[in-house]
């Protein structure tokens, strides 16, 4: 139990990612957690609109429970499987944070700075959660998955395309944190 | 519903290793594509290695599922700049709010429901690329 409660490892966490992909497959599905924002669009009636979401979405509600499941993973490991410690970051991130003005770095899963709700209700904070969600929700689907659609599955898979889509996703990040933050902050 | 329960089984056990791994940690995101630790280029590093060998081994043995048929992953259309341009805005975000769409639901369970804000973002996102998707270069 006490391993359980610590944080896990890498070498642990890849090979059981891995097999939540196959299990998947090997319920005739595939592992892919971005699809349910078009479903979740099909269902708000987007279809009536645009055809890209005239789809039948009743097919993909075993999507959908994965996803309840992933909320109630989500609530279980953090209230129930986990000691409250820190997260063990690197000292360069910690002191990187520092130099951007943010404190208690590693206490919790997210940092204040962004998350609280103090930080939402000012202009920089919410500019960044919903210019952050609208990049992800249309880059997503232009390059047609995430990270466990393209870079799981798809590179498990030897598949070029989702090699270049995780090349795209690389130079994204790397622009947005080494040339973007430090104007934001 | 007795169908849907082995996708509840396998979503809860998705949240549970992604919390547990602190995948779901903002901090984390940015401490990799800072380059200051392994941590999250051995968690993607070691599930592709097992996936490609559990999927050889599927491959080899004729593993079906099931549903009766050949275990397949479904292929990607070919092409260049939809992958390259999408993943590239993709990367843009997901750095900036620190969550991809697996770790913005699983957030939710922990309560931190500001990410609320971020899927519904999201949402929009998505909603808009099916709304200009013709024109644009794929």
């Amino acid at each position: 139990m006490e391993y359980i409660l610590q944080p896990w490892p890498w070498f642990i966490t890849g090979p059981l990612l891995a097999l939540v992909m196959f299990l998947l497959l090997y319920f005739g599905r595939t592992f892919g957690m971005s699809s349910n924002l078009r479903t979740l669009c099909a269902i708000g009636g987007a279809g009536k609109r645009v055809e890209f979401f005239k789809f039948d979405w009743k097919s993909q509600r075993w999507n959908l429970v994965v996803v309840l499941g992933a909320i109630l993973g989500g609530f279980i490991a953090h209230y129930f499987l986990s000691n409250p410690i820190n997260i063990d970051l690197s000292e360069a991130t910690v002191k990187d944070l520092n130099a951007y003005g943010f404190n208690n770095v590693g206490e919790s899963l997210l940092p204040p700075e962004l998350f609280s709700w103090d930080a939402v209700f000012s202009l920089k904070g919410i500019l960044i959660l919903v210019v952050g969600g609208f990049l992800v929700g249309f880059g997503t689907r232009y390059a047609g998955g995430c990270t466990s659609g393209h870079a799981i599955t798809g590179l498990s898979s030897l598949q070029l395309p989702s090699l270049i889509a995780v090349i795209g996703f690389f130079l994204g990040g790397l622009i947005m944190i080494h040339l973007i933050y430090p104007i934001l902050f | 519903m007795g169908k849907y329960l082995k996708f509840l089984a396998v979503g809860m056990f998705f949240g549970i290793v992604l919390v547990k791994s602190e995948a779901v940690s903002w901090y984390r995101i940015f401490e990799m594509f800072k380059f200051q630790s392994f941590h999250m280029y051995g968690i993607i590093g070691t599930a592709v290695v097992t996936g490609i060998i559990l999927l050889l081994i599927s491959k080899k043995i004729k593993i079906t599922n099931t549903e009766g048929s050949t275990l397949r992953v479904p292929l990607k259309d070919r092409g260049f700049t939809r992958y390259i341009i999408g993943g590239t805005i993709f990367g843009l975000g997901w750095a900036l709010c620190g969550a991809c769409p697996g770790p913005m639901y699983i957030l939710v369970g922990t309560g931190a429901f500001s990410i609320l804000i971020v899927i519904a973002a999201a949402l929009l996102g998505t909603y808009v690329y099916g709304l200009i998707k013709d024109k644009l270069p794929h």
